[in-house]
């Protein structure tokens, strides 16, 4: 299960990163294997998302989303 | 001003960081260059409880010391590198107590290069409100740094930070985070014997951001890449481990010290905002209103400020005509410098304007939320979802617009922005079209309620929005980025303007645009007038001679000083340039009067209106253009008598004013955005060449 296929109001947790650039960043912003994720909201026009991760509001576009493996 | 200690503020963006910079040193600021980045180097004063004066100066935000843009990379070169300029004595790190988990992987990685460090836990009201408890003493001890809990918006704990300052150790004592050289031990003690450095921490960022750092040497930089491949050094891997390490150890410290009452998990009052706020249709409904909002302030409202101080100018001037001597040095100062500084000066009630209204779409947090609703269009454009705001306040005026892109984080989708927002129709155009319109569009109606005149300049106000896109979208594959097009960003909660930082940032943007662009102003403004009022040899003299003949007694004053101007102007150096760019401009249509025109109108597009007044010797301005336009459509080629401004002409200028860079202010505050001459040079070159290309084709085909 990825990230970008949750739909708003659903939850996961962080497993893994499928790419390896993205995930520095990722966890550089508390986004980290075993953090719980949930998704806040998905813009009007279908791309980016916003998502609730440690304790704050993140947005990342599909593509990167879909980078996010969860358990 | 002499500095006995100096402070660098770090932290992460929309954690408060200028407000807290603002509230210590008050208007005691000044704005100047980082070399080689666009973000403005902060730097101001402040006195401490002991009476020593302190230098603060306010880095930019960022999550981690390894930068995510050029703007970023900046914190860890002032921090680490020695002989910067700027490099602080302490560091003052500010933490978010709401969302301290984050906030905390820039400290701790600020900690470990063992600099002095103080906290600034700021937002602790907002911390209370959210039932989240903190044990500063246990956190200060466990960390071992004097940690000040602040307020910055409600100026609390000021008082308290200043005395820490003040007291703040000289060594650094804070404990370690993580064991930074279990990371890579051997690359570590390499690197600290080859480039001499005694902290692990640094050695290890070296090794991470060696390539772009610039004060190491290339010899030094290429050792290390030589070391990083003995040691099969993997430099993201690396970064994974760390920040793994590091959270690790945040988690420990927050599970010690701070404690969230867990109550049933109710909507955040953000969060009902959003759901109106990026819904659907309301979303961009909003939006747009917004939009209309900034525009109709920029366009119609600044107009009454803007007339009064072109009018106190217009006063000034003639007084200073009348009380000082006749003489060449006079009008160089009354018709040179002070025409110039009118120039510069009428743009502040735009800019303030704009960037009143943009620092409270910022401080609110609903700048991001534009982002996330235009991202998935503007990007297929090579835009940002930002760009939305400098486009469609390029249609009152670029200037203003184009320093409005620095909200824009990414690099490269700032500079495609700054590019193409010239091409939208502006304010200063509109002078020029209503005149070439109303000169070759009849005045009728089609379809019973559509104004033909009015259809056409509807055309060219989207045939601008069209050309920025269609200009961006081919700039997206030109311009090469080392940057990733990341999108990842925080939305920060909704809150409440802070009214003080906005007034600043009025204050600022419009300082910083007087004093940096407005001297390639002042200097082009001097320049065109010399080249309009100064002839070579004696060429004005003969012309004062002939008109004082008995033959021209009887022409009334007023028009005799007329012919007597459109004379002069051609035969001044401007002149003189018209008929020598006579040959390049035919093949669009345009004789050397025009040429004349489209020298002058650098300064602003709408001085064409006026240097045509001039030419045609009527008395014409912006306001009253009729006699204008009487004699423009009575000219006639001298050569074959057929009228100047056919329709192929007219329209041929229209694509030419359409797309040519024909604004010096523009150029001046591209220059003072980008800090490099290469870019307002390129966009210069692109322009005339797009405009030069659309005037010929539009000519030949008209024609």
């Amino acid at each position: 299960m990825r990230l970008s296929q949750l739909k708003v109001g659903e939850r996961g947790t962080v497993k893994e990163f499928t790419d390896l650039e993205m995930s520095v960043k990722l966890m550089e912003m508390g986004c980290l294997p075993g953090e719980e994720i949930r998704v806040d909201r998905i813009a009007p026009l279908g791309d980016p998302i916003a998502v609730n991760v440690a304790g704050y509001q993140l947005s990342l576009r599909k593509r990167e989303a879909a980078t996010i493996v969860l358990m | 001003m002499k500095a006995d200690i100096r402070i660098a503020l770090v932290g992460n963006p929309n954690t408060g960081k200028s407000t807290l910079f603002n509230v210590l040193t008050g208007l005691n600021q000044k704005i100047g260059n980082f070399p080689g980045v666009t973000v403005d180097k902060k730097v101001g004063y402040c006195t401490l409880p002991d009476g020593r004066m302190a230098e603060v100066i306010d880095l930019p935000g960022a999550y981690s010391l390894y930068p995510k843009s050029r703007d970023e990379a900046i914190v860890f070169s002032v921090l680490a590198d020695r002989s910067n300029e700027l490099n602080p004595d302490l560091v003052i790190v500010i933490l978010d107590a709401t969302n301290l988990k984050r906030n905390l992987l820039l400290y701790t990685q600020v900690a470990d290069l063992k600099i002095p460090v103080i906290i600034a836990l700021n937002m602790m009201d907002m911390a209370k409100k959210a039932d989240i408890t903190i044990d500063v003493d246990a956190f200060a001890e466990k960390l071992g740094v004097p940690v000040v809990p602040i307020s910055a918006r409600k100026t609390e704990g000021i008082d308290k930070l200043k005395e820490a300052i003040a007291f703040a150790n000289k060594i650094a004592l804070q404990q370690d985070s993580i064991d930074v050289e279990a990371l890579a031990p051997q690359l570590i003690a390499d690197i600290k014997k080859e480039i001499a450095v005694a902290n692990p921490y640094f050695a290890l960022q070296l090794a991470h951001q060696h390539e772009t750092l610039e004060f190491l040497s290339s010899e030094q930089s290429d050792r290390i890449e030589e070391l990083e491949k003995e040691h099969a050094f993997h430099s993201q891997k690396a970064q994974g481990a760390e920040t793994m390490a590091r959270y690790n150890f945040i988690n420990d410290l927050l599970y010690d010290t701070v404690t969230k009452k867990v109550t049933a998990e109710e909507e955040s009052i953000s969060n009902r905002i959003d759901k109106v706020l990026t819904h659907k249709v309301f979303g961009f409904v909003i939006f747009f209103g917004i939009l209309l909002f900034i525009f109709q302030s920029i366009f119609a409202w600044s107009a009454y400020p803007m007339g009064l101080i072109a009018d106190a100018f217009v006063w000034l001037q003639s007084n200073l005509h009348q009380y000082l001597p006749v003489g060449p040095l006079t009008n160089l100062l009354v018709d040179g410098v002070i025409a110039g500084l009118s120039g510069v000066m009428v743009f502040i009630p735009q800019i303030a304007i704009l960037f009143g209204l943009i620092s409270i779409l910022e401080d609110t947090g609903y700048m991001s939320r534009v982002t996330f609703m235009m991202d998935k269009i503007m990007r297929k454009v090579g835009l940002n979802g930002k760009s939305v705001v400098p486009l469609i306040g390029g249609f009152a005026c670029a200037v203003p617009s184009i320093m409005s892109t620095r909200t824009i984080e990414s690099w490269k989708d700032r500079m495609i922005t700054i590019m193409v927002t010239p091409l939208v129709t502006c304010s200063a155009r509109l002078p020029v079209y209503t005149l070439l319109i109303s000169l070759v569009v009849p005045n009728k109606n089609v379809w019973w309620i559509f104004n033909m005149q009015g259809l056409a300049l509807t055309a060219m106000y989207l045939f601008s929005l069209v050309s920025a896109v269609v200009v961006a979208w081919v700039m997206k594959y030109i311009l090469k980025s080392r940057e990733r097009g990341y999108f990842i960003m925080e939305l920060p909660v909704y809150r409440t303007p802070r009214w003080g930082n906005v007034l600043h940032s009025m204050w600022d943007r419009s300082k910083t645009f007087v004093f940096q662009a407005g001297k390639v102003i002042i200097a082009v403004s001097v320049i065109l007038w010399v080249l309009a009022s100064f002839g070579p040899g004696g060429r004005f003299s003969k012309i004062d001679d002939k008109y004082r003949q008995t033959s021209y007694q009887k022409v009334a004053p007023d028009s005799l000083k007329r012919m007597i101007a459109s004379q002069k102007l051609e035969n001044s150096y401007a002149g003189m340039l018209g008929h020598v760019i006579e040959p390049v401009i035919k093949p669009l249509g345009f004789d050397w009067k025009i040429g004349i025109a489209l020298i002058t109108s650098f300064a602003a597009r709408e001085v064409f209106v006026g240097t045509m007044a001039t030419m045609y010797s009527v008395n014409g301005s912006a306001e009253k253009m009729e006699s204008v336009q009487q004699k423009m459509r009575e000219a006639r080629n001298p050569d074959t008598g057929e009228p100047v401004f056919t329709l192929a002409v007219a329209m041929s200028l229209m694509m030419f004013y359409a797309f040519a860079m024909q604004c010096a202010s523009t150029v001046a505050v591209v220059y003072r955005e980008t800090k490099d001459w290469r870019w307002p040079a390129a966009q210069f070159a692109y322009m005339t060449v797009l405009a030069y290309v659309a005037s010929f084709i539009t000519f030949h085909v008209l024609k």
